[in-house]
């Protein structure tokens, strides 16, 4: 049963909000029944207020989430066990779950599985490493610290398309920036568009250039909660100042490094605007040999290319799939940290 | 936001090595910018050349003007802010009232409903991508701004970050007050809620605001670079051969992404603060 949300005088409450005034009749004179009524009236009110007030409040959001949240994603499950073609996407044939099945024998879903995986692990760990260095250096008493933070996050406000392509030129391989720095110390020219593991490198470069700042500054935060004390008393046992980043600094911050390496995998997961636009115009295939095709890529490729829509749908739900078994990773590894502790 | 002698958080001073290596971080930050904006002042030729310019030409204006023109820029601009000031607005307005409903307020089934939006916040927008496509390709909205408004005008989110914020920020005693003195919950929440959400309203806001600036899965597919783009539709135009002027592609980038860095470096310290206070509260 709902109840009041908040202490209310018990005068209200005891007053049993039935059709028709409250009638006390032991009130004595008629403007005391008068009152009565108008406070019965108002706790009535007041009760149904309370009561559906909360309704009221989250409505709005329920409406969009269910419509623009909540069912597409069920529905997607639902488009995976049909064949639909996206010159028709009313026309749904029933093919089970034939989808998946195909899935599993396509080398082009392995390669974009085995690519998000190299790709992810190339960008998350180099950025979350660096910015853990970044945010020690940001906690020290620094000269314009707010420029040093506001320029780490310059990268996040650039969207991935502009930073795609810019890097794209920058990684180009007869007049790219890379390059010719890279023939000043002798290294010759690099086709990385071309190579399996120089395109991933480069593709992950843009993912690193723009999240290093962001967690940078999520990771200074936290180190601004950790007591002064851990570091005086490791600072009194001989702690050089490695030891006590080492041994205080980085087991303080366990649940946000662990936070921040959650919200990567998801990044890393869904990637898609980096391989597509460093491709430049040659598609959705990631490259000639597929060498940076993502799942979000592949995805788009059978869906919005190859106009498969059923098949886009089951590679989808793949990926949620994937995020489901990292979260599952990730709530044991949290609560075995929280049992450390 | 530096802590005093005595709080939490290690303040000693940097010392030339920390500067020498942040000031190598930053360079590495800013460049790839400022490179965007030596290229787009450069003709294409020139960029079809080594060594790669390192200063500034004089076909920035000329560049910018074919990028604002030919590509569709002047309209993306248009678009992406409305697209990007309604977004936020909604998202906050919405996440406000839910988030305050579940930090204060006690009604059925509310542990439930909010583990469904908490559950929510990690599924990556490919799993609606399909039927909400089907749902526009119905209604021809193909090319209309409210098909990217609408899907994202409200986040699982920003209900979590508000209803987060409220627990601590809101005293229940101040609510309980007014309501003795007979005031209706929409005025709790205009008198009350709305004041004291206000840091946190601000920071969803230019949170949200960037977010939807920079959307790019979803807009590429329910609007095209020829019709009705957003910015960053008008960039994956450019980028994928739309126009081959190297030159104009990078004064494309300049364009899209000068708005938002200009308000970085006007409200930097505010954006700073905000992303900062909202990873203490994650």
């Amino acid at each position: 049963m709902p109840e009041p949300a908040h202490g209310r005088p018990a005068a209200h409450i005891e007053h049993p909000g039935g059709p028709g005034p409250a009638v006390d009749d032991t009130a004595p004179g008629g403007t005391d029944a008068a009152t009565q009524r108008r406070r019965a009236r108002r706790s009535r009110r007041y009760r149904r207020d309370v009561r559906w007030s909360p309704y009221a409040f989250i409505a709005p959001f329920f409406v969009f989430f269910l419509a623009f949240g909540l069912f597409p994603l069920l529905y997607t499950g639902w488009a995976s066990l049909h064949r639909v073609e996206l010159t028709a996407p009313t026309d749904m044939e029933w093919v089970g779950l034939r989808n998946f099945s195909r899935l599993l024998e396509d080398e082009f879903f392995w390669n974009a599985l085995r690519n998000t995986v190299t790709i992810g692990l190339m960008s998350t760990v180099p950025q979350l490493l660096m910015a853990l260095g970044i945010a020690h250096l940001l906690n020290y008493r620094l000269r314009g610290s707010m420029f040093f933070r506001v320029a780490a996050l310059t990268p996040y406000a650039t969207s991935v398309a502009a930073a795609t392509l810019v890097f794209v030129l920058l990684f180009g391989r007869d007049y790219g920036m890379v390059n010719w720095a890279l023939g000043l110390v002798g290294i010759g020219d690099i086709d990385w568009q071309n190579g399996h593991w120089t395109s991933q490198l480069a593709v992950s470069t843009i993912v690193i250039w723009r999240w290093t700042g962001y967690n940078a500054l999520i990771y200074l935060a936290a180190m601004q909660a950790v007591p002064k004390d851990l570091y005086e008393s490791a600072a009194l046992d001989g702690a050089s100042p490695w030891q006590q980043f080492i041994h205080v600094t980085v087991p303080s911050l366990r649940h946000t490094i662990l936070f921040t390496c959650v919200v990567s995998t998801i990044g890393a997961t869904q990637l898609f605007g980096e391989p597509l636009l460093f491709s430049g115009g040659a598609g959705a295939t990631g490259g000639a040999d597929h060498q940076f095709q993502t799942l979000g890529l592949y995805m788009y490729e059978q869906g919005w290319v190859n106009l498969h829509l059923g098949r886009a749908s089951a590679i989808a739900w793949a990926m949620f799939l994937i995020l489901l078994v990292v979260g599952a990773v990730n709530w044991v590894v949290a609560r075995r940290l929280s049992k450390s502790a | 936001m530096t802590g005093r002698k005595g709080r939490a958080g290690r303040q000693l001073h940097g010392g030339k090595f920390a500067y020498a290596a942040l000031i190598v971080f930053t360079a590495g930050s800013l460049f790839p910018l400022v490179w965007t904006a030596i290229a787009a002042s450069r003709t294409n030729t020139r960029l079809a050349r080594t060594p790669p310019p390192f200063w500034f030409g004089s076909r920035l204006f000329r560049n910018l003007e074919i990028a604002w023109t030919d590509a569709n820029m002047g309209t993306a601009l248009l678009n992406t802010t409305v697209v990007a000031g309604s977004v936020a607005t909604g998202t906050v307005v919405f996440a406000t009232f839910a988030g305050f409903a579940f930090a204060k307020l006690r009604f059925r089934m509310k542990n439930a409903l909010l583990l469904l939006v908490i559950g929510t916040m990690m599924v990556p927008p490919q799993l609606s991508v399909v039927p909400l496509y089907m749902l526009i390709a119905e209604l021809s909205w193909t090319d209309q701004l409210q098909s990217v408004i609408l899907p994202t005008l409200v986040s699982a989110f920003g209900v979590f970050f508000m209803r987060q914020y409220l627990m601590e920020a809101l005293p229940g005693e101040l609510i309980e007050a007014a309501r003795v003195d007979g005031a209706g919950s929409l005025r709790v929440v205009w008198h009350i809620v709305f004041p004291a959400a206000r840091p946190a309203m601000a920071v969803l806001g230019m949170l949200t605001f960037v977010m939807a600036w920079n959307d790019f899965f979803w807009p590429i597919l329910a609007l095209t670079q020829s019709g009705n783009p957003t910015v960053q539709v008008a960039l994956a135009g450019l980028g994928q051969g739309y126009i081959p002027d190297q030159s104009v592609i990078m004064a494309g980038a300049l364009l899209g992404t000068l708005p938002l860095l200009i308000a970085f470096v006007v409200f930097g310290k505010q954006i700073v603060g905000g992303i900062m206070q909202g990873a203490v509260k994650g």
